[in-house]
């Protein structure tokens, strides 16, 4: 639901403040840490000195309350699936999440009774990182095609 | 009237999304009060049928799933994985395959110790201590990005001795990394080793006696830090360990810290092993067994000989077979001892293939670590216990 919700056409107003927010949010990506695997350790060194996810404004956030990120990282168990599920429901709008990794996208090497084949079977997905884990500039890929899709959205016209 | 004396005994949960669970630990905790009455994990959040898809896979096509077991130091899985099916055929290893192969698990264990010091101080409260740590990890990573191909799961060890040789980049690379190395671990002391904060977070936490260790079956740091002498590269040598001249961190308090500074003394060790290896490794040399029954025939004979085309082809797509029997092969990996138990029928598959994960056991000793101590104190106790899921639920 947007602020006017199709009260108006697009115009001036509207798209500026749009692309006021959306810029904003753009600026501060607070993902949920959410590691699973061992995505998670590449994960965990993109967030480190080297490569440095501060300088794009994303801050790892323990809880989903404060977060509209969720960065799946590692293989989802049939165990696990139903709290992915709810952490992402938990998490407010609006809300996007990175699926990171083979397994993560479609279940990788673990074609097993215990694997989910994709973690978009539970929760829907925006973007898909390949590797095994995937480099960190895989990441940041994800991370840079994120922003663009952030900057197309409609906030106060629905 | 409030009474204070109220003992009344609650049911917390852990995990299994938590930041300090190192990955889908899941706890629960019966606290009175604070102080923890009980912990109990519930493991099982990352269970991915290793062991059954081994049993489906020829020999050389488990190897990559042995990278994922722990993924901290996967080059140390591969090379007890490889280590026990070579015990089937009594392979020779080249000379400079067992040294390569030396090099790799010991920088393995180094930038597993980085994650393990980087997360337990940053679980602690002390961020500078991550930063810094995984610096010197990006150089190791990079390091086996050179020589590998791959950052972190390689699967570069193999049966019969390493894939292919190293370039002269990755030597000069280490050779600058293992000069600098001690005087990282020296920062990292100066951080933590003396800081009033970090003493009090880990002296008297998680206290381990030598007889909880021989109950448990705790194993690596756990086992060193409560005062036992004990690491299978010395005590049961496998691969080349008794070439090298180092020495094995013993202290005898049994807590948190104790357990700190044998991690941090042992990386210092496996820089002195890398050091030693990098300068006994032999300047040339075939990396790869010219055994016919484990070894890919060579390329120039693949193109000749109609035997060694034959023999290429029906290893690559079908496997080579083990000699019945059962073999196991321990190995002193970051965590502590790595076991892996194979079942052989004959066939060109294991017919099982039992992880006995050092992570695993290891976690059996967290009730009796954590019994007494705050709940604050159970994120200091996770760490020091440095569990990989990945290992544990297999």
């Amino acid at each position: 639901m947007g602020l006017i919700d199709r009260k108006l056409p697009d115009n001036v107003l509207t798209t500026t403040v749009d692309s006021v927010i959306n810029y904003c949010r753009k600026g501060s990506i607070w993902p949920v840490t959410f590691g699973l695997a061992c995505c998670a350790i590449e994960m965990m060194a993109c967030g480190a000195a080297k490569y440095d996810l501060d300088r794009m404004g994303i801050i790892f956030r323990a809880t989903p309350r404060q977060s509209d990120l969720m960065l799946v990282a590692g293989t989802v168990t049939r165990k696990m699936a139903p709290v992915v599920r709810k952490v992402y429901l938990q998490m407010p709008e609006p809300k996007w999440v990175i699926a990171i990794g083979s397994c993560a996208t479609s279940g990788g090497i673990y074609n097993t009774y215990s694997t989910v084949q994709g973690v978009d079977e539970v929760i829907p997905v925006d973007f898909y990182v390949p590797g095994c884990p995937p480099r960190p500039e895989a990441f940041f890929d994800a991370i840079t095609a994120l922003q663009k899709k952030i900057m197309t959205e409609k906030v106060v016209r629905k | 009237m409030i009474n204070n004396n109220i003992s009344e005994v609650i049911t917390v949960n852990m995990g299994p999304q938590h930041p300090s669970t190192h990955g889908v630990l899941r706890l629960v905790v019966d606290i009175d009060g604070e102080t923890i009455v009980n912990v109990e994990p519930d493991v099982g959040f990352l269970h991915r049928g290793t062991e059954k898809l081994a049993e489906n896979r020829t020999y050389h096509q488990v190897i990559p799933l042995t990278d994922r077991l722990d993924y901290l130091s996967p080059l140390s899985n591969n090379l007890a994985y490889c280590l026990a099916v070579e015990k089937f055929f009594d392979v020779k290893i080249p000379e400079r395959a067992e040294y390569l192969r030396v090099i790799l698990a010991e920088m393995a264990r180094v930038a597993s110790h980085l994650v393990w010091v980087a997360t337990h101080a940053l679980d602690i409260g002390a961020m500078t201590v991550f930063l810094y740590a995984f610096r010197e990890r990006e150089e190791i990573l990079d390091m086996f990005e050179v020589g590998t191909g791959q950052r972190m799961t390689s699967s570069w060890i193999r049966i019969g001795g390493i894939r292919a040789d190293m370039p002269e980049d990755f030597f000069v690379r280490l050779k600058s990394f293992t000069d600098k190395f001690d005087s990282c671990v020296d920062l990292y002391e100066n951080l933590l080793t003396n800081n009033r904060i970090w003493k009090m977070r880990t002296i008297g936490i998680g206290h381990l006696s030598d007889e909880d260790v021989q109950a448990y079956g705790t194993s690596g740091p756990l086992m060193r830090g409560s005062g036992i002498d004990f690491d299978l590269r010395r005590d049961e040598p496998y691969g080349i360990y008794d070439r090298f001249k180092w020495e094995i961190p013993v202290e005898e308090a049994g807590d948190t810290y104790a357990r700190y500074k044998v991690r941090m003394k042992e990386m210092r060790e496996a820089n002195k092993i890398l050091q030693q290896a990098l300068e006994q490794i032999p300047a040339t040399g075939e990396v790869m067994t010219d055994d016919p029954r484990v070894a890919l025939p060579a390329h120039e004979d693949v193109y000749e000989r109609m035997e060694a085309l034959i023999r290429r082809f029906y290893i690559v797509s079908k496997g080579f077979k083990a000699p019945k029997g059962e073999t196991y092969q321990g190995i002193e990996a970051p965590k502590g001892e790595l076991g892996f138990y194979l079942v052989s029928e004959g066939e060109e598959r294991p017919y099982r293939m039992k992880i006995r994960a050092p992570s695993y056991v290891n976690l059996g000793a967290l009730n009796k670590m954590a019994q007494g101590h705050m709940l604050a104190d159970l994120v200091a106790i996770v760490g020091t216990n440095d569990v990989v899921l990945g290992e544990i639920d297999r």
